[in-house]
């Protein structure tokens, strides 16, 4: 994805000194290639283009023509769906309401995580391998699997439909792929440093204050943003546990909005624009630590 | 505004517990005879983690399994009553076959996409720009890619001017407008589509990244020996490829299993588009617990051999490191 990244194996078919009639040739054998990556760039492209000029539209204007007509004057753009969104009651709270949701979800599920990391990849304990795969399984499982005693639990010690259960449900959902991913970066520290740390007389707290952590920067950044992410785009977690709540984060909201106005939902493009335009930006700024957050996850994993 | 300060407590309050949770916590411990320490130190940092994972996750499981026996007020065993009513429920076997339909399909278009575009890409010079654009769904949410879609989809009665994307293509090319969500001929395929459409660029970001990992002089050696192209992606690219492609794919399935966002939003499961998620999501709402955690249970058993596969795997990885 980097510019670093790109060892592109393109034209190595032809050696250097070929005439040009060869040349000419090459490129029309390679014309069908760029035809076809042509078209599935549009085809992954326009749909989101396509919305993105549709919410400058008036409500009037969507519903009786397509996104395209507005590329030819007169032009008609307008940000009365982005005003009508913002005047539903609840959409704007429902913004603050996601940010107040993952800021704290994602700090604490991190900071959990890293000490546990830490644990399983410095420490050894009876049962550690056994506690390990123990979490390996965890990934995998569905939330689907959870919910019902989670809700129980919530009301138990009432505080379902509060925005701090939502963080406790989310960091419990995330640990495992975290404490996994952060073992793995950890333990591929080299030894030698932690060792002489030990000879110097500094206890774990101070290696795992003033190296660990320190070393684990990249991996814990490309988490963060993968995290975060996750829970700013989640619907079924905030469904489950905000649905009914005053506290229904950005998500919910929009969805509710798509399922309960039959017709003239198309200002609701606007919705999609702003719900979405934090995960773009995100990507666009730090596409590196996006990307490797990805590879590093899977490939390794 | 209480809401605010709440979060900024935390934000700043946690890393600060656990800060002092573990500086004060080791201050004990280091005063304690050198075999007590190495016994309790491990436990004492895993334990918020372990404890999490038990509360969310474990203990959760193993409940659900047991209220899946329960009446829906959990007052009394009713063996497998829940089951019973989830295998002959009408909407059931549709819901079943629309998840295998996702199972079958998402993944394997999804993978299949992945791996075509990354070798495509990976000879062209405008490579990391097409990335760009294949990619940019991953991000976006299931919520707003189904608003997006909603677009795509749009139809109008034949004769008045269509809105939605696909069935002004279809306008062109002279063919009536199609219901694409309402039509249960069309509607599970759109649906699978979009899945597929806001994945791709996962599949394909990974598995550039074998890709790249691959030496050229294996396939300049390939070429040499008078391979074309087309031999060389299906003998050299694709079996290198194959331990990236299988672990893409069971994350696929993964996917494909508990797919629920999309469908949710876009059609609510009306006009038989209802998956396993989305069922056992209406069966919570109507607060038949029994009911749902029995879907919940057929789920986890779908998923069941993944997880073994993914234990084994890991297993493997332990042995090599």
């Amino acid at each position: 994805m980097s510019a670093e990244q790109v060892t592109t194996r393109r034209e190595s078919a032809v050696g250097a000194g070929v005439s040009t009639l060869d040349r000419i040739g090459y490129r029309l054998q390679r014309l069908p290639l760029h035809l076809v990556i042509i078209i599935l760039c549009a085809i992954w492209l326009v749909p989101t283009v396509g919305m993105i000029i549709n919410s400058f539209r008036s409500v009037q204007d969507m519903g009786q023509s397509g996104w395209w007509t507005t590329l030819f004057p007169p032009h008609g753009f307008t940000l009365d769906s982005y005003k009508q969104v913002l005047n539903i009651e609840g959409v704007a709270p429902s913004i603050l309401y996601s940010i107040l949701i993952t800021i704290p979800a994602t700090v604490i599920q991190l900071a959990i995580a890293t000490m546990g990391a830490y644990a399983f990849a410095w420490m050894k304990f009876p049962g550690r391998n056994l506690f390990f795969i123990v979490i390996v399984g965890l990934m995998v499982v569905p939330i689907q699997m959870t919910l019902i005693p989670v809700l129980q639990i919530f009301k138990l010690i009432h505080i379902s439909g509060t925005i701090p259960a939502v963080w406790l449900a989310h960091s419990g959902y995330g640990l495992p792929f975290e404490v996994f991913l952060l073992r793995n970066y950890l333990g591929g520290l080299p030894r030698e440093i932690f060792e002489s740390a030990e000879v110097d007389g500094a206890g774990h707290a101070v290696r795992f204050l003033r190296i660990a952590v320190p070393m684990t920067i990249p991996a814990i950044a490309s988490l963060t943003i993968f995290v975060f992410l996750g829970i700013w785009n989640d619907l079924l977690v905030a469904l489950t546990f905000l649905g009914v709540s005053p506290y229904r984060p950005f998500t919910v909201v929009i969805t509710g909005l798509v399922t309960s106005f039959g017709g003239g939902w198309q200002f609701l493009t606007a919705a999609a624009v702003l719900q979405m335009s934090l995960p773009l930006a995100v990507f666009i700024f730090l596409q590196r630590y996006f990307v490797r957050g990805i590879t590093s996850g899977s490939v390794k994993g | 505004m209480d809401q605010i300060i709440t979060a900024v407590v935390a934000v700043v309050g946690v890393p600060l517990v656990l800060l002092g949770y573990i500086i004060l916590g080791e201050q004990v411990i280091e005063r304690l005879p050198d075999k007590l320490q190495e016994s309790i130190r491990p436990y004492f940092w895993a334990l918020p983690a372990i404890g999490f994972a038990t509360v969310f996750m474990v203990y959760p499981v193993v409940r659900t399994v047991v209220i899946s026996f329960r009446n829906s007020d959990d007052t009394d065993w009713i063996g497998l009553a829940n089951y019973k009513y989830f295998v002959t429920f009408p909407d059931t076997l549709t819901a079943l076959r629309n998840s295998l339909l996702w199972l079958v399909f998402y993944t394997s278009i999804s993978v299949f996409l992945g791996l075509v575009i990354a070798i495509l890409l990976d000879r062209v010079r405008y490579e990391s720009l097409a990335k760009i654009a294949i990619f940019l769904p991953v991000p976006i949410s299931a919520v707003a890619a189904s608003i997006i879609w909603k677009f795509m989809f749009d139809y109008q009665p034949p004769g008045t001017p269509q809105t939605g994307t696909l069935n002004a293509i279809l306008g062109l090319a002279g063919r009536d407008p199609v219901a694409w969500l309402v039509n249960s001929t069309t509607n599970n395929a759109a649906l699978i589509f979009v899945g597929i459409w806001t994945i791709t660029g996962f599949c394909m970001v990974i598995i550039s990244a074998s890709l790249k990992a691959i030496s050229s002089e294996v396939l300049e050696a390939a070429r040499i020996d008078g391979a074309n192209e087309f031999q060389i992606v299906r003998l050299v690219i694709t079996p290198l490829l194959w331990p990236t492609i299988t672990v893409v794919g069971t994350t696929m399935i993964i996917n494909a299993l508990k797919t629920f966002d999309i469908v949710y939003v876009m059609t609510n499961g009306a006009y038989d588009t209802d998956v396993i998620a989305t069922r056992m999501f209406s069966q919570l709402q109507s607060a038949h617990y029994g009911r749902a955690a029995a879907v919940g249970v057929v789920l986890f058993i779908a998923i069941v051999p993944l997880l073994i596969v993914n234990i084994r795997r890991f297993q493997q990885q332990e042995e090599q490191r």
